[in-house]
């Protein structure tokens, strides 16, 4: 039961706004001792997981070719391109990448979008200048703009990957359910992926077309 | 074979060469930090196991210190626009070359006989960056200073973030090592009376929902939830379909990923590199989606699961 002292202590450090790579260091800890750990083991299956997870990192070989082309211009580039297509808004840019980032995505093609590499230098700056055709954006409004940006793309891949029948998660259930002597292919599960992958789309797409109309009423006001 | 070691070389060395920016500028702190993670990318395999768990304390001790970067030298407005002007729409080939190329490698590679076939995708993105890099760096006249520069103008943007992700996979690590999954599902199991089927479906995807945000990750849910309520009461109890049980119960987990600051990759990161002010923007526009959609999957499951 101590064990639970772990995630007490992420709640209370997220909650008190300390830094969160502190607080799950701290968490890991906690937990660790708290399950009868000695303090050098738990230090060690810290570094162990850590090291063990590090493929996470390869996204980043991407930050500088993504520096290198904002010096060059990219992001005034978008959103010249946008200003001059009469029919652009902010929630059209982003519905639009949301349904490519989802169909590549059900094709298993998840490593095609990501913040680093489309939101930030293309999406982002594309529905900002769309809504800044209206009317100029405040702060808060073009903080907004940039965060429906960034759901676009998480929206997209989480509800389009389990479609594909050779992804992480579905293998991840077909192995679980095997172990436990159920035995299932992978089409059946992604096939069960498909209704909720449409509602996902149909919400969140709402949502951006709702997000258009209150930036286009703005601009009346 | 090009496998993660060569990858991890890579990676190493790239923020190796943050670090001496940073030593150049004389900012310490960031030097250090980066230096810390570049060990790790670097020696993390040939280290000992608490060496790199004292690396990774370090980091955290830095973070909390406040990294306290010297900005980067990059180009102002002006030049940024009168580039945007002379290069026009030939910027986007290298940003466009990162998906066609990470997709062409993906379906070439494996039966190159060069890369290692369980990290295709990996191998590929990294691939991409590099030819994108190369297309660029004539592009915008750049030499290796600048582009060091400009690599880490945004990694110090994002900040210690850029390392949260992987701390948190390890924190999972730790967590189902001492136990947390049983314990977790055991509480859940005996707090709420499980005499209706409809009462085992809420309880399954809100609790996947619930747990992935506590996790930050709906892979760690899934085995706990599915063994503690799942497969006992809607499959054993009360006869249910373990195939739609388990995939619009993996979903409703994701929607809890939508939700917490644990998944950090996919919502405190994009905030620190979209500049937000606020870290928790980009959960605060998800929230509302991940609602319906948890309740659009809890009714789904409700009207289908018991129905063979």
């Amino acid at each position: 039961m101590w064990v639970l002292s772990g995630i007490g202590v992420v709640v209370l450090g997220f909650a008190l706004r300390l830094n969160p790579l502190f607080v799950v260091v701290a968490a890991a800890l906690v937990a660790g001792l708290a399950a009868g750990m000695h303090l050098d083991a738990v230090v060690a299956m810290l570094g162990h997981d850590f090291v063990a997870n590090r493929f996470i990192a390869v996204a980043w070989l991407v930050l500088p070719v993504i520096g290198l082309l904002e010096r060059g211009g990219i992001r005034e580039r978008a959103r010249t391109l946008i200003a001059r297509v009469h029919a652009a808004t902010a929630g059209r840019v982003m519905i639009l990448y949301l349904a490519l980032r989802q169909i590549t995505a059900t094709l298993g093609l998840t490593a095609l979008g990501g913040h680093v590499q489309m939101v930030r230098p293309l999406i982002a700056p594309m529905a900002e200048a769309a809504a800044e055709k209206e009317a100029p954006l405040d702060d808060a409004t073009r903080e907004k703009v940039r965060a429906y940006a960034a759901s676009a793309d998480n929206v997209g891949v989480f509800f389009g990957e389990d479609v594909f029948v050779a992804i992480g998660s579905i293998l991840l259930i077909k192995g679980f359910l095997e172990q436990n002597g159920i035995v299932v292919t992978p089409l059946q599960l992604s096939v069960w992926a498909i209704p909720t992958a449409l509602m996902a789309f149909a919400i969140h797409a709402t949502r951006l077309w709702l997000f258009d109309r209150r930036l286009h009423a703005r601009d009346k006001s | 074979m090009i496998g993660l070691g060569a990858l991890y070389g890579l990676i190493g060395t790239m923020f190796a060469a943050f670090a001496l920016g940073h030593v150049l500028a004389r900012s310490w702190r960031s030097a250090a930090f980066w230096g810390c993670f570049a060990v790790t990318m670097l020696g993390g395999s040939y280290l000992s196991d608490t060496a790199n768990g004292l690396l990774v304390i370090a980091m955290a001790v830095l973070a909390t210190m406040g990294l306290k970067p010297k900005p980067a030298p990059t180009a102002d407005a002006k030049m940024r626009e009168a580039s945007a002007k002379r290069l026009g729409n030939a910027l986007f080939l290298p940003a466009l070359a990162i998906p066609a190329i990470t997709l062409a490698g993906t379906f070439l590679l494996p039966h190159s006989g060069f890369v290692d076939p369980k990290q295709v995708t990996l191998v590929a993105l990294a691939l991409a960056a590099i030819v994108a890099l190369a297309l660029a760096m004539p592009m915008v006249r750049a030499g290796p200073g600048t582009t060091v520069n400009e690599g880490r103008r945004l990694v110090d943007s994002i900040g210690w973030a850029a390392v949260l992700p992987q701390l948190l996979a390890a924190l999972g690590g730790v967590f189902a090592a001492a136990g947390m999954g049983k314990v977790v599902s055991e509480i859940a199991a005996t707090a709420i009376p499980m005499t209706l089927p409809v009462v085992a479906v809420v309880t399954y995807t809100i609790g996947m929902a619930v747990f992935t945000g506590i996790m930050g990750n709906a892979f760690a849910a899934f085995p706990v939830m599915t063994a503690g309520i799942g497969l006992p009461l809607i499959v054993g109890k009360f006869g249910g379909d373990p195939v739609i049980m388990s995939a619009v119960g993996m979903l409703s987990g994701f929607c809890g990923t939508l939700t917490t600051p644990m998944a950090a990759n996919f919502n405190i990161v994009p905030a620190a590199i979209l500049d937000l002010k606020d870290p928790n923007g980009v959960i605060k526009v998800q929230i509302p989606t991940a609602v319906l959609l948890l309740i659009a999957n809890t009714v789904l499951m409700a009207l289908f699961v018991y129905h063979r």
